[in-house]
């Protein structure tokens, strides 16, 4: 049995939930404990609720459950919202000198505080207070601390520690109330903390990435502040565009000339760029965009979350060009294929999609590998003679890449039509008709390159749950707390192309239930459509929220 | 003497269009400049000049409606030993692509940005355009223009671009040196050039263009700003001329850390150190 303890820390934004989730996954992390945290946020800087679950467990904890042990409310608009998710066994703890509730436990976070010098220390006597009921090591209580503020200067740090050693003993007065036991692994502090963002940004540079360009939009902004903090270490050009149309044509032109650089954007942003995806199939100039999604349509719920995006991606851009869509499930897979986009968006010389979302992209946990090691930078394009032609008709659709200024070829690309030198044409069934033609090929070199999807759980198989993307953990942690030998989960990190064998898995299944964040079941559409299959049974959620394990495992047994 | 950059092809203009008189300044600057052709990337929207580069011997980007400027910024990123050429229209620059003019001035890229300026939509038939003068009758402007034409020197000038000058067809000598000038120059350099299209524009003709414009004056000192700001503002007659030029402003690329360390362009570097990538997350 996995023994965990969730906390749920909820105020209003400004009030500091975000530093104290900051502090508490590092100092859990780091001394040995395996840690999951997740948040949910109102598209505000200052008031309304925001909220961040920290789960700390003996066993690796990868997705979002719903049942709040320990509840620090911040004020009283957040116990409203959260009155429904507490419940008899849920410990909450409050400052009474602010909020007052029935049957919670009064720790005068605030008068200590005072005693330090300001209230502003309370967030950091509640990570010492929190980290101290844990039974956390108080050097690296004070170690983390000094790390987390180092660059705040000398007199903040020592504040800071003494805040933190004050909640540490604080908590000491209280231990025969909480009783918490769980188990440490002495592992785990060696290994990687990460959240999504940091897998897909720390993959793209492990996949050769030398340029990032965006307009800041919820939630791919992430992405593209790690690019930035990346950028002197790794010789990153980094821009702020005007607008995401700025944002793919600069990334084209970057391609174009020889370098190898990603976009980041969320649904709106994408919307715009949806010409230049079309110049990148057309032109044939390589680019790689991480979608991170939220719900639309329009600015929709900008702070929220949602797998909606999915028929956006896929039919973006007018005309008829080839692209690859990648879902990451978790943090290896983000990783590994972020770096992948980068060289698949080479050779095929077409826009490749990381698509990810609000709660993949915030969510940290624990992992012992990131796959360093399986991926490397691989570069397709070629020195140029005298005689080159960029849009050379290849028996496969792929002509050689040339870039300006390497070798003595002349590189011409062109949005209009064009011939062999990439000169505009309108020889309808000469040249014309042969570079669409060269075009549709490309599909077929993609097709074959395409990942497999992965199976979980029975190889015999009665019952298949189908999901895709940021669902991946979830719907695995229920498949694990479901009992039933007839039930399996196959898991898409690319959703398109789709792979050969999809139709071979779903033949075998007397039962197939598309799991999906959206509203209508994007994915099981394109099941459809591709494979011919019918994909009736669809557990579908669409409030801004990501599933949880508890809701997963109930809706997914109401239907078997 | 043969120019290597003139491209024997079948040209898509109408005959007599100004095009085919800036094709031949463009072509004679280019091979006074003694530039190497494998190094010359011109970069161009969508238009009757945007097609202009499909007519030289260079490389080229020919890439969407009113978004060259984005592309040659990320080409100079890419690689800042490139000798960038922006050639699009009035409607390319100023309307579809109004917003990237206003920040590729911001960000002063090493390009040079030649402008067909002709007051009118080539290639879509005779609509207004930015630079379109007021009372202009069109097909879609039934009652006339009754917009203010947009100025682009004055614009460019406001924004503090780092050469701002305005040529005309009708001026080949003057036209080609501030060209020349601008491709030399290393900064943001805007060439803004009157040119009469034969087809759709029957008030600013090639006549037209030679009554109402002048060669600013030799004395004239284009490194002040006020100056310069109150020349771009006449009108009828324009002036021609250099109106700009800020020596002292940092080229975009120079500004990312990634060449302050080496000037490799990104194509030839290799990032080695990523074995130590992951400790940032430990």
């Amino acid at each position: 049995m996995q023994n965990k303890l969730s906390i749920v820390l909820a105020g209003e934004a400004g009030q500091g939930i975000q530093s104290v989730e900051n502090l508490l996954v590092l100092i859990f992390k780091k001394d040995g404990y395996n840690i999951f945290a997740t948040k949910e946020y109102m598209s505000r800087i200052r008031g309304g609720v925001n909220s961040t679950t920290i789960i700390i467990s003996d066993k690796p904890i990868i997705a979002w459950h719903e049942d709040i042990d320990l509840f620090l409310p911040f004020s009283y608009e957040a116990i409203n919202r959260f009155k429904d998710k507490i419940n008899y066994s849920t410990r909450i703890i409050v400052d009474k000198k602010y909020i007052n509730y029935e049957n919670s436990i009064d720790i005068p976070f605030n008068k200590t505080a005072e005693e330090i010098g300001s209230t502003i220390f309370s967030n950091t006597i509640i990570a010492g207070f929190l980290a101290s009921l844990f039974n956390v090591n108080i050097e690296i209580l004070k170690k983390t601390i000094f790390d987390v503020f180092a660059k705040k200067g000398k007199e903040i740090v020592d504040k800071n520690i003494i805040a933190a050693v004050r909640g540490y003993d604080l908590a000491k007065n209280y231990f025969e109330i909480f009783k918490i036991n769980i188990q440490k692994d002495k592992k785990v502090a060696e290994q990687f903390l990460l959240n999504g963002a940091d897998a897909i940004s720390l993959g793209a540079v492990a996949g050769g990435c030398n340029a990032c360009f965006a307009y800041p939009m919820t939630p791919s902004t992430s992405v593209f502040t790690n690019m930035a903090l990346y950028s002197k270490k790794y010789d990153i050009a980094i821009e702020q565009v005007e607008d995401e149309i700025g944002v793919i044509n600069m990334a084209l032109g970057c391609w174009y000339a020889g370098g190898r650089a990603l976009v980041t954007t969320s649904g709106g942003g994408f919307a715009l760029m949806t010409e230049g995806l079309s110049l990148s199939g057309m032109t044939e100039t390589p680019v790689v965009i991480h979608l991170a999604q939220r719900p639309g349509p329009a600015t929709g719920l900008p702070t929220r979350t949602e797998q909606g995006d999915l028929n956006l991606a896929l039919y973006a851009g007018h005309g008829v060009f080839p692209r690859i869509i990648y879902a990451p499930g978790n943090l290896q897979q983000a990783f590994y294929l972020s770096a992948l986009a980068f060289n698949m968006a080479d050779k095929y010389q077409i826009p490749v999609f990381i698509m990810s979302d609000q709660y993949f992209i915030d969510t940290y946990y624990n992992t012992e590998e990131l796959p360093l090691n399986s991926v490397k930078s691989e570069n397709y394009f070629v020195k140029t003679d005298i005689n080159y032609k960029r849009y050379k008709i290849t028996e496969d659709g792929i002509s050689l890449r040339g870039i300006p200024g390497y070798g003595d070829g002349l590189i011409a690309v062109d949005s209009d039509e064009h011939d062999e030198d990439g000169r505009i044409t309108e020889d309808l069934n000469g040249i014309s008709l042969q570079m669409k033609n060269k075009r549709l090929k490309k599909f077929i070199k993609i097709k074959e390159a395409t990942l497999e999807p992965v199976l979980y759980g029975q190889r015999e198989y009665k019952i298949l749950l189908i999901g895709w993307g940021s669902t991946h953990n979830i719907i695995l942690s229920a498949l694990e707390n479901i009992k039933n030998n007839d039930l399996a989960f196959l898991f898409f990190s690319q959703v398109y192309p789709l792979h050969e064998k999809t139709k071979d898995y779903l033949r075998n299944a007397v039962k197939v239930i598309v799991i999906e964040n959206n509203a209508t079941g994007q994915f099981a559409d394109l099941i459809t459509k591709e494979t011919g299959f019918e994909t009736k049974y669809r557990i579908l959620k669409y409030n801004g929220l990501q599933f949880t394990v508890e809701e997963l495992v109930k809706k997914i047994t109401e239907m078997i | 003497m043969e120019n290597m950059f003139e491209r024997q092809c079948e040209i898509a203009w109408c005959p007599g269009c100004g095009n085919f008189g800036l094709r031949k300044i463009v072509l004679s600057a280019l091979k006074e400049l003694n530039l190497d052709q494998r190094n010359t990337v011109f970069v161009s929207g969508i238009g009757q000049a945007a097609k202009a580069p499909q007519y030289m011997n260079v490389h080229y980007f020919n890439g969407l409606h009113g978004r060259a400027l984005p592309a040659a910024t990320g080409i100079k990123i890419a690689n800042p030993d490139l000798t960038v050429i922006v050639e699009s229209g009035d409607g390319d620059m100023y309307g579809e692509g109004g917003n990237h003019f206003l920040h590729t001035i911001r960000r002063n890229p090493d390009i040079t940005v030649i402008v067909h300026n002709n007051m009118v939509y080539g290639l879509t038939k005779g609509q207004a355009s930015p630079t379109s003068q007021k009372n202009m009758v069109t097909p879609i402007q039934v009652e006339g223009v009754f917009e203010t034409p947009l100025n682009p020197l004055s614009l460019a000038i406001a924004l503090d671009a780092s050469f701002v000058a305005r040529g005309s067809v009708g001026e080949p000598e003057l036209t080609k040196e501030l060209i020349k000038n601008a491709i030399l120059h290393k900064g943001f350099a805007l060439v803004d050039v009157f040119q009469a299209c034969v087809s759709f524009n029957k008030i600013n003709t090639h006549k037209w263009f030679k009554e109402n414009t002048y060669k600013i004056d030799e004395t004239y000192n284009p490194e002040d700003k006020i100056k310069a700001f109150e020349l771009a503002l006449k009108e009828y007659p324009f002036p021609l001329g250099l109106f700009y030029i800020n020596k002292n402003k940092v080229v975009f690329e120079e500004n990312l850390p990634l060449y302050k360390k080496s000037k490799e362009p990104l194509y030839k570097r290799k990032n080695d150190n990523i074995k130590d990538l992951l400790i940032l997350k430990k």
